[in-house]
Order: C-alpha cells, then sequence, then structure tokens
C-alpha cells in the first residue's frame, strides 16, 4: 500500500500540532521540530500558549498550539499558514481555520469529535468542516483515544495515564507524513521520561502505533519530503531564545572572568531564563528568586556594585517597576544587563503574546537625563549573542544594558551551532587597579577616550569609596549640587554612551544594493521582514534588509544608511516607537510606516502585499 | 615574612566628608559608635560594605571610610542583599531609618530578616520624615499632629520587633541614641551574629520630633522605665536596681524585690537563645503604658542557616558532584547532533 502513497517534495512546509492545553501539544510540537532538525531540515518554531493555566476542557479559551516551519533551505518564521494541522478537538479545529492552507492535511482525533466536544468548541451543526466552510482539506480521521487505549492495554496504566499519550501517536502520524524515522523520537522520549520508564515505553508504543497506522492504512493522503541540507559543521542543538539569552550571559560571565548573578521575579514570558539559570550551578551562577520586580533588580545591583557580572530578567510590567532601579545604576554607573523579554502591553495586557512596543520605555523610561545602551535581539539563536553583548557592553562601559527580546523570539527556537568562545570578542573590565593616570584615582575618575569610570570592588585595597543616587563631583566624586557640575555630569554620561558606536558593528544592509525600497526593522521581527524581502525579490522587485540590532546608541552609519534609499519603510510590532526615534536622530527623515499591535508575529504574505503597494505609489 | 596585624582605630573607619546632620541630631551618636564598633571588630575597611535608602539617616554611609552605596528610597535591603549574596566574605551594614525600612521598604526588609541574610540592619527610628521636614512615619503613634496629619494620624503605627519577629527575626536588639556605651556594644555584637541582625536604635529629630524619646532616654527616668536585658542575666531594673520582671499567667509583670512577696529568685533570667519567640516578642512589647519598663539591649539572638551562606554552599554541592565549568562544555553533554 505504501508504494501508493504520494510522495511531495517541497523546500518548506508548516505543521501546526494544537489540542487541549492538557493534550500536551508542546512537547509533541519540540519533538517534532528537534528530530527535523536532526534530519537536516532548518527550522523555526512558534509555541502559541492560553493565557489560563487550564481553561476548560474542550473550549476555544483553552487551545494551545505549536507551530514549525521545516524547510530545506533557510527558514526564519514559523509561517503563516499551515500545511498540516493536528487538532485534537473541535475547538482546536475552530481556532485554526483561518490558518489552512487550501489542500492541506488535517489529522483529527474523531473520540474527540463527538456531540458533546462540538458544542464545547461551540459548533451548532454535527458536520464541523461544512460549518467552518473546509472543503479541500485532506482529512485523516482516526479514533486515536480508542487505539492509544488499545495500544496502552498492557501497560498497567490507567485510563487518564494512557490517554496522555494520544499526543505521540498523532506525532507518529505526522512522523509518518514526513517520512521521519522513528529512532530519534524514542531516543528522545526515553530521555525525557528517564526516571519514569513505564511511561517512556508507553509513549514509544503510542509514537509506533501512531506511525503504523499512517503507514498501513492512509496510503491516499500525500507525504511531504522536506530535504534535508548539509549545514555548516559543527554540533548542533535545538534552542528557544530564553535559553539562548541564558547561556549569552554565562558566556560573557565566561569571558569577562567574573560570576554571574540573576537576581529575577517570575513573569510570563521572561521566566524561563530564571529557570534556566537557577539550574546551572555546576557553572557558578547564583541566581535568585527576589520578593519582587524592584528586589529583582536591586539584588542584581547589589551583586554588580560587589563585581558580579549581574543581570535581571522581566517582561514589560517589571521593566516599569525597575524604571528607579535602572536610573540608580546609571547614575552609579555600574554594569547591569536588564532583559525585557517583550509582552502584549499595556498593563497586564496580553501576557502569552508578543508585541515590540517597549521600545520607548527601554530608551526614556526614566526621570531625569538617563541615557543607557539598548539592544534588541532579532532571533531565537541571536537571543544568545545579543546577551552577550549586552554583557560586554555593560561591563565595558560601565553601564546598564537594556536588552529587549520578545515572547515571539523567547519561546520560539531554531537549530543552533554550538559557538566557538575563542571566536568570540574579549571582555575587559576596566578595573580602578588599571589607573595610571596623574590625579588621584576617584570612583568617577574617566578614562578620556571612552568616558567609562574606573571600576573599584568592594575587598580592593586603597580604593575604598562611595557611591550613589545623589549627583557627584566631576573630579572630586563627592556630592555636588554645583549647577555647572550637574551640566557636565549629565554631558559626560551622555558621551559615554554616545562613543559606544565606536565599539559595536556596523549595520548591515541585505539585499539590492539599488533597492528601491529600503525595509527597515529591529529585533524579533527580522525572519519575517527577512522572508518578506525574498518574496519581494522573487517578485521581480529591488529591495534590500537594515535590520537593527543597537538601538543606543545607534550604529556608526545607520544615518547614512537610511538616508540612501528613495524609499524607507519602518515595520513594527507598535505603533512606529522606533520611526518616531529615527525621526528625532534624522532632521527631515519621513520614512513608510507598517504598524500591527495584533499579538501575532507579522505575516509574510501580508507585508508582501503592503511593501509592494509603497513601491507602486 | 611575618605580617603584623593591622590595628584599626575608630578613626580609620571616619571619611573625610563633613558631617551634615543637623547639630543635635541622635544620628551623630550613631555614627560615632559605629566606628567605636568597627574598630572592636577590627575589621579592614575595605571589607566593609555600608549600604543605604534614602532618608536622614541613610546619608550616613558617606561618613564611613569603607565601601558605601546610598541607594534609592526603601530599595537598601534588596541592595544590601545582592552584595552579600555575590560575597558573601564582605561585612555588609544596611543603614535605615523608619520611613525607609517601614514604609516604602517593608517589604525588602521583612523578606531580607526572612530569608536571614547576613546583613546587619540598623534602623535608626525617629518616628518622624526628616529629610522631608516633618511628615507622620510608620511609627508615629496613633493621633500624632505632623504637616501631613494637621488633625492627628488616624492609623496605628508598626512596632519594628513585632513586624521583625513577624517576618521571623533571628536577632534583634534595642538601644538608645544617648546610651554610647550600649549602643556601640550591641551594634558590635549584632555584626558578630551570623544571618540577618535587625538594631533598632531610639534617635532624636532634634528639628522636627524633638523629645519623642524623651520620656525613657531622659537620665532622670530612663532607669525605672526602661530594663537592660542581657542573655543569661536576670531582668533587673530601676535606679536601685530592685525591680524585675517576672511572668504570670499569660503576661509579664513588672515587681519590686522584697515587696508583695517577691523575691530575686522570682526574676525571670533573660534568654536570648531560645528558639521558641514567644517571650522575646512579649518583652519587645512592654510598654509603659502598662507599668512595664522598654526592653532594651540584645533580646533575641537565635542561630539559623543563613541566607548567603546557602546560597553559595549550594553552588559548591552541585559543582561537588559536577566537574562541568565551561559553557561549551556543558552544552556538549546536552541533545546536540553533528554535522561533519
Amino acid at each position: 500500500m505504501a508504494e501508493q502513497t504520494k510522495v511531495t517534495t517541497l523546500e518548506k512546509v508548516v505543521v501546526r500540532f494544537s489540542g487541549d492545553s492538557g493534550d500536551g501539544m508542546q512537547l509533541t510540537g519540540t519533538i517534532f521540530s528537534t528530530l527535523s532538525a536532526i534530519f537536516g531540515n532548518e527550522i523555526s518554531t512558534f509555541p502559541d500558549y492560553p493565557a489560563e493555566i487550564r481553561a476548560p476542557q474542550g473550549t476555544l479559551s483553552g487551545v494551545s498550539g505549536f507551530q514549525v516551519h521545516l524547510g530545506s533551505k533557510k527558514v526564519f518564521t514559523p509561517g503563516d499558514k499551515a500545511d498540516v494541522l493536528v487538532a485534537m478537538n473541535p475547538a482546536a479545529l475552530k481556532v485554526n481555520v483561518g490558518i489552512l492552507k487550501p489542500n492541506s492535511i488535517v489529522i483529527i482525533d474523531t473520540d474527540s469529535f463527538q456531540e458533546k466536544d462540538l458544542a464545547k468548541a461551540k459548533f451548532t451543526t454535527d458536520n464541523p468542516f461544512a460549518e467552518l466552510g473546509l472543503n479541500s482539506i485532506q482529512l485523516v480521521a482516526a479514533p486515536i483515544s480508542t487505539f492509544v487505549k488499545e495500544g496502552l492495554a498492557d501497560f498497567g496504566l490507567d485510563n487518564k495515564s494512557a490517554l496522555r499519550c494520544k499526543n505521540m501517536f498523532a506525532l507518529g502520524l505526522v512522523c509518518w507524513l514526513f517520512e521521519r524515522p522513528l529512532e530519534e523520537a524514542m531516543h528522545l522520549l526515553q530521555n525525557k521520561f528517564v526516571k519514569k520508564p513505564t511511561i517512556a515505553e508507553a509513549n514509544i508504543k503510542a509514537l509506533t502505533d501512531g506511525y503504523n497506522f499512517g503507514h498501513n492504512t492512509h496510503a491516499a493522503v500525500s507525504t511531504y519530503r522536506i530535504e534535508g541540507k548539509k549545514a555548516e559543521p559543527g554540533f548542533y542543538t535545538d534552542i528557544n531564545g530564553n535559553t539562548a539569552t541564558s547561556y549569552g550571559l554565562i558566556a560573557a560571565a565566561e569571558k569577562a572572568g567574573m560570576k554571574l548573578f540573576l537576581g529575577s521575579y517570575p513573569i510570563t514570558p521572561a521566566t524561563d531564563i530564571l529557570h534556566e539559570l537557577s539550574k546551572r550551578k555546576e557553572l557558578g551562577v547564583k541566581a535568585i528568586q527576589a520578593e519582587d520586580e524592584i528586589a529583582g533588580i536591586c539584588t542584581a545591583i547589589g551583586a554588580s556594585f560587589a563585581g558580579n557580572l549581574a543581570a535581571t530578567s522581566t517582561s514589560g510590567p517589571g521593566l516599569a517597576l525597575k524604571s528607579e532601579a535602572i536610573g540608580l545604576a546609571m547614575i552609579a554607573e555600574l554594569p547591569l544587563v536588564i532583559i525585557d523579554v517583550q509582552r502584549g502591553g499595556p498593563s497586564t495586557g496580553l501576557p502569552t503574546k508578543s508585541e515590540q512596543t517597549d521600545l520607548l520605555q527601554a530608551l526614556y523610561g526614566r526621570n531625569g537625563e538617563s541615557p543607557i545602551v539598548v539592544i534588541a535581539a532579532t532571533t531565537p539563536t541571536d537571543c544568545f549573542d545579543a546577551a552577550f553583548w549586552a554583557g560586554k557592553l555593560a561591563v565595558e562601559h560601565m553601564t546598564p544594558v537594556i536588552l529587549l527580546t520578545d515572547g515571539f523570539i523567547a519561546n520560539g527556537s531554531s537549530a543552533w551551532r554550538l559557538p566557538d568562545l575563542d571566536k568570540y570578542p574579549e571582555i575587559k573590565p576596566q578595573y580602578a587597579t588599571e589607573y595610571n593616570g596623574e590625579a588621584d584615582w576617584k570612583p568617577y575618575r574617566r578614562n578620556e577616550e571612552t568616558m567609562v569610570r574606573y571600576w573599584a570592588i568592594p575587598g580592593m585595597e586603597g580604593f575604598e569609596h562611595r557611591i550613589g543616587g545623589l549627583e557627584k563631583d566631576f573630579e572630586t566624586s563627592a556630592i555636588s549640587t554645583h549647577p555647572g557640575n550637574h551640566q557636565k555630569m549629565i554631558m559626560a554620561r551622555q558621551e559615554k554612551i554616545d562613543k559606544i558606536a565606536n565599539f559595536i558593528p556596523e549595520l548591515d544592509v541585505v539585499g539590492d544594493a539599488d533597492a528601491d525600497l529600503l525595509i527597515v526593522g529591529w529585533g524579533g521581527t527580522y525572519g519575517h521582514l527577512y522572508e518578506t524581502m525574498e518574496g519581494l525579490h522573487e517578485n521581480g522587485k529591488k529591495v534590500a534588509l537594515a535590520h537593527f540590532k543597537f538601538i543606543s546608541p545607534l550604529p556608526k552609519n545607520a544615518v547614512e544608511v537610511l538616508t540612501k534609499y528613495k524609499k524607507v519603510v519602518i515595520a513594527e510590532q507598535n505603533t512606529g516607537q522606533f520611526a518616531k526615534y529615527l525621526r528625532g536622530k534624522i532632521p527631515g527623515f519621513t520614512p513608510y510606516q507598517f504598524n500591527r499591535i495584533k499579538g501575532q508575529p507579522f505575516n509574510v504574505t501580508r507585508l508582501i502585499e503592503e511593501f509592494t503597494k509603497i513601491m507602486e505609489a | 615574612m611575618e605580617t603584623e596585624e593591622i590595628k584599626y582605630q575608630a578613626k580609620d573607619y571616619k571619611s573625610d566628608q563633613y558631617v551634615r546632620w543637623c547639630p543635635g541630631c541622635g544620628d551623630h551618636a550613631v555614627l560615632n559608635c559605629l566606628h567605636k564598633a568597627m574598630a572592636e571588630l577590627n575589621i579592614p575597611p575595605k571589607d566593609m560594605a555600608v549600604i543605604s535608602g534614602i532618608g536622614c539617616s541613610s546619608r550616613l554611609p558617606y561618613y564611613m571610610n569603607s565601601y558605601g552605596f546610598h541607594t534609592i528610597h526603601g530599595r537598601g535591603a534588596a541592595i544590601a542583599t545582592g552584595v552579600k549574596t555575590a560575597n558573601p566574605d564582605l561585612n555588609v551594614w544596611l543603614i535605615t531609618g523608619d520611613g525607609d525600612c517601614l514604609a516604602i521598604g517593608g517589604n525588602h526588609f521583612i523578606h531580607a530578616v526572612r530569608r536571614n541574610v547576613d546583613i546587619n540592619i540598623v534602623l535608626f527610628n525617629n518616628r518622624i520624615y526628616g529629610l522631608t521636614k516633618g511628615q507622620y512615619s510608620p511609627t508615629s503613634e496613633r493621633g500624632f499632629v505632623s504637616k501631613s496629619s494637621p488633625y492627628g494620624t488616624v492609623e496605628d503605627p508598626f512596632i519594628p520587633a513585632e513586624l521583625a519577629f513577624g517576618a521571623r527575626s533571628n536577632y534583634f536588639a534595642r538601644v538608645v541614641d544617648v546610651d554610647l556605651k550600649n549602643t556601640t556594644a550591641v551594634l558590635a555584637d549584632a555584626a558578630k551574629h551570623a544571618g540577618a541582625s535587625v538594631v533598632e536604635v531610639l534617635v532624636n529629630c532634634v528639628i522636627f520630633n524633638d523629645g519623642i524619646h524623651k520620656n525613657i532616654t531622659d537620665k532622670d527616668f530612663r532607669a525605672d522605665r526602661t530594663v537592660f536585658l542581657r542573655h543569661g542575666e536576670k531582668m533587673i531594673f530601676g535606679k536601685e536596681a530592685n525591680k524585675g520582671i517576672v511572668l504570670e499567667g499569660l503576661k509579664l509583670k513588672a515587681v519590686t524585690i522584697g515587696e508583695d512577696g517577691y523575691t530575686l529568685d522570682n526574676i525571670l533570667v533573660h534568654d536570648a537563645h531560645t528558639k521558641d519567640n514567644t517571650l522575646h516578642m512579649m518583652l519587645a512589647m512592654m510598654t509603659n503604658e502598662d507599668d512595664l519598663p522598654i526592653a532594651l539591649g540584645v533580646i533575641r539572638d537565635v542561630e539559623a542557616p543563613v541566607y548567603d551562606q546557602c546560597v553559595d554552599q549550594q553552588v559548591k554541592e552541585v559543582q561537588a558532584k559536577n566537574p562541568t565549568r565551561k559553557l561549551r562544555d556543558f552544552l556538549m553533554k546536552g541533545e546536540i547532533w553533528e554535522v561533519k
């Protein structure tokens, strides 16, 4: 029968696993994307959680999704629309109807498509497909629950535990669709359930049953082949943005010869950074859960004062609470990394969704003249490099650095080549012991070239000193309310930040040198904007992309790049915060803007349409 | 080569900064006591970090010749927690006031105490906001008239000891600013205690709340209206040293030895080290209104696991079992695949 199966070879395919938040869709998606990465596909993933921990079972608000984009060539986004949907219940089908491509494969568990299930998802007829107008899908309908219960009859599991393996049956089916050998999946499951061998075996049995079911009975639907391709030699792992951020901080501390300290407070979607760094004690990391957001940053400031590479991790509401303390670290000129994993705002907003709406808060959200460094990571794996840079600039330039990531890249993952730290730049703190100027050392005595002060750490003999939030004298470092001195210190702190432009990479432009349109973005939208550029190229358009990672200060060539093209469009997931910032830096700069604030990633198809309109305008 | 141990003097802890507190302010006395206590402990100034929040007392780090950090309002406890956790070898002080510590910084205070971070908290309690020129504080009595309570407050105050014990404090002491000898001794004792120590110093604000503690600090009545507790000693007080504290039922009572049938044997012996804090709480809550003396001295001093040491210990325990120290080595042990 297998011989009759149509095999379609594709460059890219999007698979979405969707079910109740208790159905294990995140694990299923993660295993499938890891398998695919091992197979040699490019991957980009996007978990889409409900806001509720456990919404009522089977309801629309309880649907949890995990989308993975596979490609034989580079993929940068989890994809706009799905080629394959696994819908574990009617609610999952209904929620995802808008993202199905024509002729897509939909896998359902018929046991969960009974009358009561349809009612929970607010279907009014007994044919959900007709009701949703789905008439061109390839349906793979199987009584998954029944099969799983039967298949696991000999395992001695109770009904509930057996049904928990449903997701693996679905995964087995998908593995068959994509011709993925099961060995690696089995290996991953054995590792996952290393302490529960029976559960591991049950999951593997369900997985195998799912695969065999597809192989033996469903020769009618197409299966897909995404060719594996040869990536750059090296060791790879699948990594999400939050984990990459954590490792980037560890790498920076290792390079700087410093101890890493994290002071943090749980907040979606940043908490996984606290989780990861709490685990890394073998690497000497001290990560503490503070009593609130303010204590999170304040313990970090204390640790920085004591000589650690200190960081705090949060999201928008937490960043607001930390504002005053960031101002303290700024005027005390202590190194500090503040990670803001942006989520939908304002206020509590959309905690599990993604936005770029904290940019102006990061740049300006403090009292007084308070310039600091702002960096934005561009992809899940770039979070590593961005966190490394954040640590480097904080330590070498004695300043707080805000690292902006977002829920999308923090939870999204892709394959990551393990870095060779020997190839990363050095990180050298400028300690007071290196000061050799003519005047006596003082805490705010500066290196004239960089305007960076020389750092003395408690325990260093002969450098005892007092710092704090009050303005200090430029020469003596004692408290000063002198009007002229205040202005001098404000300008010195600003100059210190401005000079960092000499120590960061220039802005890279990709695409056509003679582009008719320059696409400009920053942070986590890189993948979507890159694919948009590729799409426009395929349509014969001349476009280029300038994507910003360093925002404050801007790269040295930023103004030159932005003023070189006929048309410039700035695309952001806010109402135009970066555009406003750039207009303030470049007199007369009037870019087009594309702004979407829906809590969801950009849609590449839509971007291509909109940018084409701009080009034709 | 033998190195001679340096013996530090009080002046070695004084910075060159002009002290800007008002003449007559109780803070001057506490500063001098701290200089003397540090000399007694002989801790090198380079190993001492003095952290403060905002308020009159929080200016103190500028007057110490050690490492010092004058931070933001209420957050000193969190910053001191970070300093000590990052480097447990440092001798860390938190200088704070009743507004800084118990109003805006209340959350950080209770959690630093609960965690038992080894920091020495000196709580300057003048029952007023001085730096903002005279508003009532969380320790001002109900009905207290101030610029922000012109008709008197309609709220009850915190009693710092009660709050500290509520936060499971293992070390609490109370002293008065005018008693230099005991303040110096208690500060040194608090510094020696492993874990969070809270020393409440009743200080006078000569400008905005002059005489607020006069009822107990004045030489004429201090002996009769306070009892200075010492571990292992009987709770005896009074000008004639003939009064003592006894426990009757569930209540403490002040008695005169030799009257009403009370003898020296009836007087309680202070046990600062007992784990049960019931009696410590009762002692700390004694007031003159109930015909009891105010308890001074070290009321509670109990050993307990110390947060910063435990954080360090956990790292060491994990490292003893796991030899991986470099990020690359750690990553190579994860779920990886190789492309050749």
